[in-house]
């Protein structure tokens, strides 16, 4: 019995990667939430719009590197974040213009915008690997980590070792503010309670003489920023590769759907649940159990429920499931 | 006329490839175009006549190219008396764990089925686990850098078409009994992880088809180059028309293979027609138009989709066999969502969503333009950095990016048929 050792490891290798992927997600389902509360459909464009996002901010990352910006011990990608988002926003009212407006004055059904956002996530899929190719790109730079494992075990005497990296702890701090941003935004500003009262019962706006076009406007800019950011943080913590960021649209819409399509609150807490569920179903838990279990109880294998390359059919069996027994969501979401 | 005008212009540009290039490549992007057809109609059924908003084409392809493994690849007696049967055995045990759960949850209530719930799980996947991982090991460990699966049934390979489609058939059935009732966005969702899943499961397990070791050298159903090449009749044959025997080989497979698929595709174009013409076909229109019209009619909605959705991914299962047999190899490893779902589904809506002539067409359209997007924008990109300094960034990073042209150009051409023609180039008759 160790359940020190048992602790801290259960936190270097569960606890803390879920936490921050857990954010990662919460942030991309909170975009994707967000368009189907206000423009009804379901946005398949989103992976490839964080995948966007980050390709920006990795050349303007570049660009700061080349002139010689730093960020100090945090990485120059936080300095670029800003200007990524504004450009990713202006790209996506622009897309809105373009592309989704005429569908939206035709009142068109959900299923066809839907479709319409596959030709946009094939263009933005496109233009993606056109400005940045199909590799692994890594752009963390600074410091690695906060605590190192090294460090740890030395301070504390513990055979275990903990190590928090940077990028993790960027990705609590900014997605805890973006978040609180957000809902203060939806909560108290007049612009974020037009948004709600659209959300919630279009014609009844319309009434009270809100602007639509002003309402989405505002949305697809509060999704460059959510998508930007989630893209920002996800490749920061591992590294960027246009077809990996497509395939997070998987877990994300998993994520909103487990939480309840449309509910801001439930899109973070469905990415926590998706997330520990992911990790803690394909981590090999026998260094964790060797701790806690007398060791004639001590499993032989690995201990590990399914390989990793299985985490995509958990999201997915949660899903599945939520949508089962809860058709609405944990939270509530609508079920137009 | 119309659609004549449209298939003869098809025609034509398969011509001109074949004149400006080589019949070779015309022909090796016929037969992929014929396959694609069938795809698109599988789609077709799903979307045009029932409105069901399948995007897991993927997974399906997937299975089929999955049945002709099974059906057609040599048996491996070996790994079978090794442990062939104890992976039997745990999947029969994870099924009726699986079977157990679902009555347990119709039969109970309370605390205690969640109870019962949880136990049978608890126990079933470790039964499953002890059984199904004993036998995966020891199949896996025999000769695992030529074999290391199961094998197959070493049956001819055209079986494996049928056995494709019932696979995928399978699948379809097991997904549409949990999904189906879902509202169309969740379909969507659903079908996308299944298919995502299909194909973890197909890279990851390698007892099953090898993983991403892929399964190489699939017999064919059609004779070897070489062998006609060996032939001195068919030499004889081809000098006497006045043909290179090496060319005039690998035409005449390639023109085997394209009767073959000729006749599936019309087959399967004559049995939709009929479908779509058919009492049936109306009801299934019916359904689509208004559920809740249909449903007031006595119509059973649910099993009507459940259906149409086993049928039309058969259909695309049969495609995805016949891909396999064509390649005679199974690659888990290239099967990727953008080419084999949203591809798919660019060819239905351009080709026009609820005819079978149009899918075909779109088919054809879209997979001529799919690979010929890629010399033509060299071409541009050649002409437009030709001024451009030799080795300069912007020029070699222009002609690098050539290859990423055609994800590009597709999502155009389904936002412009979309916008402008929404029905697509061939629209579905109506008023009948």
């Amino acid at each position: 019995m160790d359940i020190l050792n048992a602790l801290v490891a259960f936190a270097n290798f569960v606890f803390i990667p879920a936490v921050a992927y857990g954010a990662q997600l919460a942030l991309g389902a909170l975009g994707v939430t967000l368009i189907y509360g206000i423009l009804r459909f379901s946005n398949f464009a989103h992976g490839d719009t964080m995948a966007f996002g980050t390709t920006l901010t990795i050349l303007i990352t570049a660009l700061m590197q080349g002139a010689g910006i730093s960020f100090g011990p945090l990485p120059t990608a936080l300095l670029a974040l800003p200007f990524a988002i504004v450009l990713t926003g202006i790209v996506l009212v622009g897309t809105d213009r373009a592309v989704y407006r005429f569908y939206r004055k035709q009142r068109a059904a959900p299923v066809i915008l839907t479709m319409v956002s596959l030709g946009v996530m094939f263009i933005m899929n496109g233009v993606v690997r056109f400005i940045i190719g199909v590799e692994d790109v890594t752009f963390a730079d600074g410091e690695r980590f906060v605590i190192g494992a090294r460090e740890f075990r030395d301070a504390t005497g513990l055979a275990e070792g903990l190590a928090i990296r940077t990028t993790q702890v960027i990705t609590l701090v900014v997605a805890a503010i973006a978040v609180a941003l957000l809902f203060w935004f939806l909560n108290r500003t007049r612009t974020g309670k037009s948004m709600r009262a659209f959300s919630d019962n279009e014609d009844l706006a319309l009434l009270s003489g809100i602007n639509p076009e002003r309402v989405v406007q505002v949305t697809w800019l509060i999704v460059a920023a959510l998508a930007t950011t989630a893209g920002v943080l996800y490749g920061l913590d591992k590294s960027f590769k246009a077809f990996t960021y497509f395939q997070l649209l998987l877990p994300i819409f998993a994520s909103a759907v487990v939480g309840g399509l449309g509910n801001p609150l439930g899109a973070i807490a469905g990415g926590f649940v998706i997330a520990f569920s992911e990790v803690g179903v394909t981590y090999a838990w026998k260094k964790v159990a060797t701790y806690v279990l007398p060791e004639s109880l001590a499993p032989d294998g690995l201990a590990q429920l399914l390989s990793t390359d299985y985490k995509f059919a958990v999201s997915f069996a949660i899903l599945i499931l939520v949508l089962l027994f809860m058709p609405t969501g944990l939270f509530k979401g609508k079920s137009v | 006329m119309r659609n004549v005008v449209l298939f003869a212009l098809m025609a034509a540009l398969f011509v001109l490839t074949g004149v400006t290039q080589s019949w070779n490549t015309s022909l090796s992007i016929l037969n992929m175009a014929v396959i694609s057809a069938i795809m698109a109609m599988g789609v077709n059924l799903q979307w045009g006549y029932a409105g069901l908003f399948n995007i897991g084409v993927m997974g399906f392809v997937a299975l089929g190219g999955l049945g002709v493994v099974l059906t057609a690849s040599a048996p491996n007696a070996e790994a079978w008396n090794a442990g062939g049967w104890r992976i039997v055995g745990g999947l029969v045990l994870g099924l009726a764990a699986l079977a157990l759960l679902i009555q347990a949850w119709r039969r109970l209530t309370g605390r205690v089925r969640t109870l019962a719930m949880l136990l049978i799980a608890a126990i079933g996947f470790v039964a499953f686990r002890a059984v199904f991982d004993g036998g995966v090991a020891a199949v896996e460990a025999i000769n695992p850098s030529v074999t290391g699966n199961i094998g197959g049934l070493g049956l001819p390979v055209l079986l494996a078409w049928p056995v494709g489609g019932l696979l995928a058939a399978a699948a379809a059935w097991a997904i549409g009994r949990t999904a189906l009732g879902l509202r169309s966005d969740y379909l969507a969702i659903a079908t996308l992880g299944i298919a995502e899943i299909v194909l973890s499961v197909m890279r990851n397990e390698d007892w099953l088809a090898r993983g991403v070791k892929n399964v190489i050298g699939l017999p064919r159903p059609v004779p070897y180059e070489v062998n006609l090449q060996r032939d001195p009749g068919f030499v004889a044959w081809a000098q006497g028309y006045g043909f290179d025997p090496v060319t005039a080989s690998s035409i005449v497979v390639k023109l085997c293979y394209l009767g073959l698929f000729g006749m599936v595709l019309a087959a399967i174009v004559l049995l939709s027609e009929l479908a779509l013409n058919s009492p049936w076909g109306r009801m299934m229109r019916a359904i689509r138009d208004n559920e809740v019209a249909a449903g007031a009619m006595g119509k059973n909605v649910t099993r009507r989709h459940l259906q149409i959705f086993v049928i039309g991914s058969a259909v695309i299962g049969i495609a995805g066999a016949m891909m396999t047999t064509l390649d005679s190899q199974l690659t888990p490893g290239t099967y990727q969502p953008l080419r084999f779902t949203f591809l798919v589904w660019v060819m239905v809506i351009v080709g026009g969503s609820g005819n079978n002539w149009g899918a075909v067409l779109g088919g054809f359209l879209i997979w001529w333009l799919w690979v010929m997007v890629e010399p033509i924008g060299a071409g541009i990109l050649g002409a437009i950095t030709a001024n451009l300094p030799e080795g300069s960034w912007l020029r070699v990073h222009l002609q690098d990016g050539v290859a990423h042209m055609r994800l590009l150009t597709m999502g155009v051409i389904l936002l412009l048929v979309l916008r402008f023609s929404p029905r697509g180039l061939i629209p579905e008759r109506r008023g009948r």
